[in-house]
């Protein structure tokens, strides 16, 4: 053995004795052994918990976004309805009505509704193959609210009275709040739901770090004896902690991830599930945005943090009972 | 074999005078005949380690295993703690490392009151006393080397930076082939001289020791007792709880004697 050139040096003999037994020492066993601490189950307990967690969340997204799309649709229109009475012309008061509004600032595209359009809509309620002109059919108008005037909608709809007394102005208002308080309903379910499930992989991990540290009792009293301090001795379960959590998390989060971006190339995913058939048509595609992505990646540093924190705190309050 | 590993060992060049290796370096060189070599850490004498007044212990609601117990220990001083068994010698070192709190009475260790001390400042208190257990209490599942290195490390301490001090100790006690062995398959006395190392790799102020030598042959007994007859010398206080009057006999100290709860100065 040469090094640097140098002439070959027998070493003396307790030197090489120490650098043999100095080679070989390798990595120092963990303070806690791994498996006494986290096991499988309890990786997939926060797995299953995360992945609960990552649909809501996204789902949550979901529903967001489509809310906010009909709202924006919703906001900008409006529909005028002319019920038909007797003694009069439904179709002359719909023109009427439809000159009135055609000349009212803030709106354009006024376009009365064909009798076909009206019987359409009417089909859900009534069947099919009605023959409109035995019916009182109401005339229908929508406009678009121009982006750049915003129309006095009051005015207007104290203008189409004095014309036609059977006219009634819709803003969509109605409909517009009560969407608004579904969605915020789902807001706060969701809400209350990933607080539940977040709350109970904390009291998984606070008891699975109970039986860990009693069941490592001798090696942390040891460690007390030996002058450690509590903060090293929480750290020495933590990292046990964090590595099961992360593990657990991470799985759950991309089994979410998976299922949704599944969703999305598959058109009708949703259809295939039984009792869902309206679903996709109410809240369109079933395409998860980033930010339904960010949610979940969200949801998995959550969990990460909440069972470190949980492991640590429960570690210190159960080792102060053994001292 | 014990007899020939610390003349294998070749003192090296590098280490704080504090480190354990200063103390191996000195006994080899004390074990060798007509060595001049002495003190490594010069003895402050007069200075009070603990100091006992009137400390009485109960366990729950039993008796007073402890009356009236007053004593000091002065750095760098050494004795023994005697007493027949059960007279309260483990419960006497229990106080001393803090793991029981005494029922009435005065403890000051290191300059601090125990009662009401805060949990860091109790491993700081401990960090300066090295302790042998009557059972041992190693980790099973790390190696003889985890085992004796591990005060060191709940330092915070880099491995490279403690490795040859480890080594050198394990050496010493003759441990240097059981390095990577497991506690479940040393023998009574390698495990004895593990709980040992595992005390002394820190160079503590103060070494209590119950019943150290409780499972070796009078050779080894011997032997250990000189491991710790040099490391008071060296400016360590030391306390060994011992009933084995032959121990005692080899080395003249001062004697505590425990007898029904009450501690005489003999
Ligand atoms: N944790 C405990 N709970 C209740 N009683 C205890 C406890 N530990 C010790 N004792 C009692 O206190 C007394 C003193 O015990 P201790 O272990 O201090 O004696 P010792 O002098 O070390 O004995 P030995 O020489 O046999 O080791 C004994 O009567 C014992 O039964
Ligand atoms: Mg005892």
């Amino acid at each position: 053995m040469t090094i640097n050139g140098a002439q070959k040096k027998p070493l003396p003999k307790g030197a090489m004795q120490r650098r043999l037994a100095a080679s070989n020492i390798g990595e120092p066993a963990p303070i806690v052994p791994a498996g006494t601490v986290t096991g499988r189950a309890l990786i997939t307990v926060i797995a299953i918990m995360t992945f609960l967690a990552a649909i809501t969340a996204a789902s949550i997204t979901l529903v967001q976004d489509a809310t906010t799309h009909w709202r924006s649709d919703l906001a900008r229109e409006i529909t005028i309805q002319i019920r038909a009475r007797e003694g009069a012309n439904v179709a002359a008061e719909t023109a009427k009505v439809a000159v009135v509004a055609n000349n009212f600032p803030g709106l354009a595209d006024v376009r009365i509704l064909s009798a076909q359009e009206t019987g359409r809509m009417l089909e859900p309620w009534l069947g099919r193959g009605l023959e409109l002109d035995t019916l009182p059919v109401p005339g229908i108008i929508v406009a678009r609210i121009r982006d750049d005037v915003e129309p006095d909608l009051d005015s207007l709809r104290v203008a189409l009275k004095k014309e036609v007394p059977n006219a009634s102005l819709d803003d969509h208002r109605g409909w517009s709040a009560r969407l608004s308080a579904m969605s915020d309903g789902v807001l706060f379910g969701g809400a209350l739901v990933l607080l539940l499930v977040l709350a109970s992989t904390a009291l998984s991990v606070i008891f699975a770090t109970r039986s860990a540290v009693s069941g490592n009792r001798a090696i942390v009293e040891v460690l007390h004896f030996v002058g450690a301090r509590d903060s090293f001795i929480a750290t020495v379960f933590q990292k046990h902690f964090l590595i099961a959590s992360l593990k657990g998390a991470l799985a759950g989060g991309i089994a979410a991830a998976a299922l949704f971006a599944i969703a999305a190339i598959t058109p009708d995913f949703l259809s295939k599930v039984p009792g869902t058939g309206n679903t996709a048509a109410l809240i369109g595609q079933l395409m998860l945005q980033p930010a339904g992505y960010m949610g979940i990646a969200v949801v998995v540093l959550m969990v990460v943090i909440i069972a470190t924190v949980a492991a640590r705190v429960t570690v210190f309050r159960t080792i102060r009972s053994i001292d | 074999m014990l007899e020939t590993i610390p003349r294998a060992i070749i003192p090296t060049d590098n280490g704080g005078s504090s480190s354990i290796l200063a103390l191996i370096r000195h006994l080899n060189f004390a074990i060798r005949p007509r060595s001049g070599a002495r003190l490594a850490r010069s003895i402050r004498p007069g200075g009070r380690l603990i100091r006992f007044e009137n400390v009485g212990l109960r366990y729950g609601t039993g008796p007073e295993v402890l009356r009236d117990v007053s004593f000091a220990i002065e750095k760098g001083s050494f004795q023994f703690l005697t007493g027949p068994s059960g007279a309260g010698k483990s419960s006497l070192l229990r106080l001393l490392f803090l793991s029981q709190r005494p029922t009435r009475g005065l403890i000051t260790l290191f300059g601090h009151d125990v009662s009401g001390l805060k949990p860091d400042t109790v491993a700081d208190v401990r960090r300066q006393i090295g302790i042998v257990f009557q059972d041992f209490r190693l980790l099973d599942h790390m190696t003889t080397y985890d085992n004796v290195a591990l005060p060191l490390r709940i330092l915070g301490r880099d491995e490279r930076t403690y490795r040859p001090e480890v080594i050198e100790l394990l050496q010493w006690v003759g441990l240097g082939e059981r390095m990577h062995a497991l506690p479940p398959v040393l023998s009574g006395g390698e495990k004895q001289r593990v709980a040992i190392a595992r005390a002394l790799i820190r160079r503590p102020e103060l070494l209590l020791a119950d019943e150290p030598t409780g499972n070796v042959d009078p050779p080894l007994a011997k032997r250990l007792l000189h491991l710790f007859t040099e490391l008071h010398k060296s400016g360590t206080a030391v306390m060994i709880a011992t009933h084995d009057l032959s121990l005692m006999e080899q080395f003249d100290a001062r004697r505590l004697v425990l007898n029904e709860g009450r501690l005489y100065d003999d």
